[in-house]
């Protein structure tokens, strides 16, 4: 990491509003230079708006928008050494590949832009293509484009909206390494505006997830997984199985939970809620932490471990692992991932089971909150 | 049946060119009578071929005078409908105002009222504003009819522009002058360029509505009806054959660029 702090983006209470409607609460965000930084949400979340407020596409209803030490709140989108690149691209139709990407180089009155405009194409590895219109190229190489069109002009931050959602699978997965290997190369701030949880988690270093013109939590992908504090995140960032339990007592470092019959072991270090003795929470834990065990062998599974039991009411082989729904008394619809590896054939629906799992995979949640949000979003941006 | 089959495999050809034929015969028979030496006053018997025509072409006293002012006034009623049948087009995309719907219909009121019920009450205005009739009195009449042709043109094009062009444009650095040069305009080109050459045909031609509103001034529509009171000169199937050959001509160059600069991108 470099001292330089020009390519800092500092949002500090900017918020939008329509009308009555407000598109993003009072913000606080800080990227910093250099990071891959991606805001991630279901459609209608506010990180688009975000991401032009940051541009100057869209005039921030309150707060400051500072790129290092420069205030840009009021800087029209031409002033400001920030570029983006559009969901589905935005190229110029009348305008070649070698024009299109030249293109903000002559705006800042560079006469010789020829060398630089080769170079970049080199990089996205499109110099056959430079004299072919945009409707001549596929949608990967469009999309190429627009990175170099945006990038040339060496901006202090990067926008990117979308830039992947029109591709299909395979031809995203691979822009995704392109773009982090351009990322790592250029060293420029890259904020990535996504839908796709697995694209912010595979690709970005810092993720925002937003919620309804708010940001639920910010962190790390993997602290993102891990340690999510709101069942929105739990919920929107992969799979979770949540269950209502009561604090019952504390013993060290652990919470003593109890849930239906049994009780939950929880570390306190991984509850992000208050919890008082008889209070309620949400305990959680993701569906490949938990192993599952015949009813007849129960008597060999270590003491300290979390156990709860139900019974196989689905099973779906996957190929990698299978994929069990358990219906249990304290949570309707469990969700356990299991890895192919010594496959117990008893393991039927209908099988009698019990789940356990390392406590220390355990997270808590504020139970104050809706248990299934997140959940319908992941479902409406699939559709 | 191998006549049938013949006829059922080529219909589409046939068709095609009995069409083609149906709309150039009248262009044949234009330009074949401007080689015509007609005895007496009307061009309307073939007697024999002559280039005398072709060689005075301005031999007809005032028709060439009435040719330059229809030029004159298609070049401007051209220009003046474009430029605010284009400035109209984008407001009515673009903006939202108070009587933006009620704009938006009025615009087509020229395209669907009878011309002759339009050529008359613009003379009544005319009169009563006590303007004096003439070249102005027309080129503000044929303006009014060729805007409602270029919005049209115009407004489909600019609703069909994604708006984020012009947000790239201003992403990278084109302020707004730079941002409408460089890729508003060049889009709506087209379309514009549409609309104008819309409007320079129509008011060439146009007939009824000038000669309403003329006075005293003669265009080259105005000539033509009426020396056909009194004789039809060769020279105005001069006039009309090379006016032809010169929009075949634009035609065909601007097909050629084109197809140039489509085989040097291949």
């Amino acid at each position: 990491m470099t001292t330089d702090n020009s390519g800092d983006v500092r949002l500090s209470g900017i918020s939008k509003t329509y009308g009555s409607f407000t598109a993003v609460h009072p913000l606080e965000l800080t990227v910093p230079q250099g990071s891959f930084f991606a805001l991630l949400g279901a459609s209608g979340c506010g990180k688009t708006t975000t991401l032009r407020m940051i541009a100057g596409l869209e005039e921030p209803s309150s707060g400051t928008v500072h790129l290092g030490d420069q205030e840009v709140t009021h800087l029209p989108p031409y002033k400001r050494p920030v570029n983006t690149v559009f969901q589905s691209y935005a190229l110029f139709p009348h305008l070649d590949i070698f024009e299109n990407v030249a293109f903000g180089l002559r705006r800042r009155g560079i006469k010789s832009v020829k060398k630089q405009v080769e170079e970049m194409l080199e990089l996205v590895q499109l110099g056959e293509q430079a004299r072919k219109k945009p409707h001549q190229l596929s949608g990967g190489q469009q999309q190429r484009v627009a990175v170099a069109r945006a990038l040339i002009n060496t901006p202090k931050v990067l926008l990117l909206d979308e830039p992947l959602g029109a591709l299909d699978l395979k031809l995203r997965r691979q822009m995704q390494l392109e773009l982090k290997r351009i990322q790592t190369e250029v060293g420029i701030t890259f904020i990535h505006v996504t839908h796709d949880q697995e694209e912010a988690m595979t690709m970005a270093d810092t993720v925002a997830v937003m919620n309804a013109g708010r940001v639920e939590q910010l962190g790390s992908p993997t602290d993102l997984y891990e340690n999510p504090q709101t069942t929105f995140v739990a919920n929107f960032l992969g799979t979770s199985n949540l269950i209502e339990a009561e604090v019952d007592s504390k013993s060290g470092e652990d919470i003593v939970l109890r849930a239906g019959g049994g009780k939950l072991v929880l570390p306190e270090s991984r509850c992000g809620a208050p919890t008082t003795t008889g209070g309620k929470v949400l305990v959680g834990v993701r569906p490949e932490k938990i192993s599952l065990t015949h009813a007849d062998d129960a008597g060999e599974i270590a003491e300290n471990r979390n156990r709860i039991t139900g019974k196989i009411a689905d099973s779906s082989f996957i190929g990698v692992s299978t994929q069990y729904v358990i219906d249990s008394p304290v949570c309707p619809e469990f969700e356990v991932y299991a890895q192919n590896i010594d496959r117990d054939p008893r393991l039927v629906p209908g099988a009698e089971v019990v789940l356990h799992w390392n406590p220390a995979h355990t997270f808590g949640l504020d139970a104050a909150q809706d248990i299934d949000a997140g959940v319908a979003e992941v479902e409406e941006e699939a559709a | 049946m191998p006549v049938v089959n013949w006829l059922k495999r080529h219909l589409v050809v046939i068709a095609g060119l009995v069409t083609l034929a149906y709309l150039l015969l009248p262009n044949v028979i234009v330009t074949v009578f401007s080689f015509n030496k007609p005895k007496g006053r009307f061009n309307y018997q073939w007697q024999q071929f002559s280039t005398d025509a072709w060689k005075d072409p301005c031999g007809v006293a005032d028709m060439c005078g009435s040719l330059s002012i229809s030029l004159q006034i298609a070049l401007w009623a051209t220009l003046g409908a474009t430029v605010l049948g284009t400035m109209i087009a984008f407001a009515l995309v673009r903006y939202r105002f108070r009587a933006r719907g009620t704009v938006n219909s009025l615009i087509f009121l020229p395209m669907a009222m009878p011309e002759v019920v339009m050529a008359a009450s613009l003379l009544t205005l005319f009169l009563n504003l006590g303007a004096q009739l003439g070249f102005w009195t027309i080129l503000i009449a044929h303006i009014m009819f060729c805007l409602s042709f270029v919005v049209v043109a115009v407004k489909a094009r600019v609703m069909s522009m994604d708006p984020r062009l012009e947000q790239a444009a201003q992403d990278l650095y084109a302020g707004p002058a730079q941002t409408f040069l460089r890729v508003t305009l060049p889009i709506a080109a087209p379309g514009i360029a549409a609309g104008a050459l819309l409007s320079f045909a129509l008011s060439f031609d146009d007939f009824i509505i000038t000669n309403f509103n003329a006075g005293s001034t003669v265009t080259f529509p105005m000539f033509v009806w009426g020396s056909a009171q009194r004789g039809t000169p060769v020279q105005i199937n001069v006039i009309g054959t090379a006016m032809f050959l010169v929009a075949v001509l634009l035609v065909l160059t601007s097909m050629v660029i084109s197809n140039r600069r489509n085989r040097q991108k291949a």
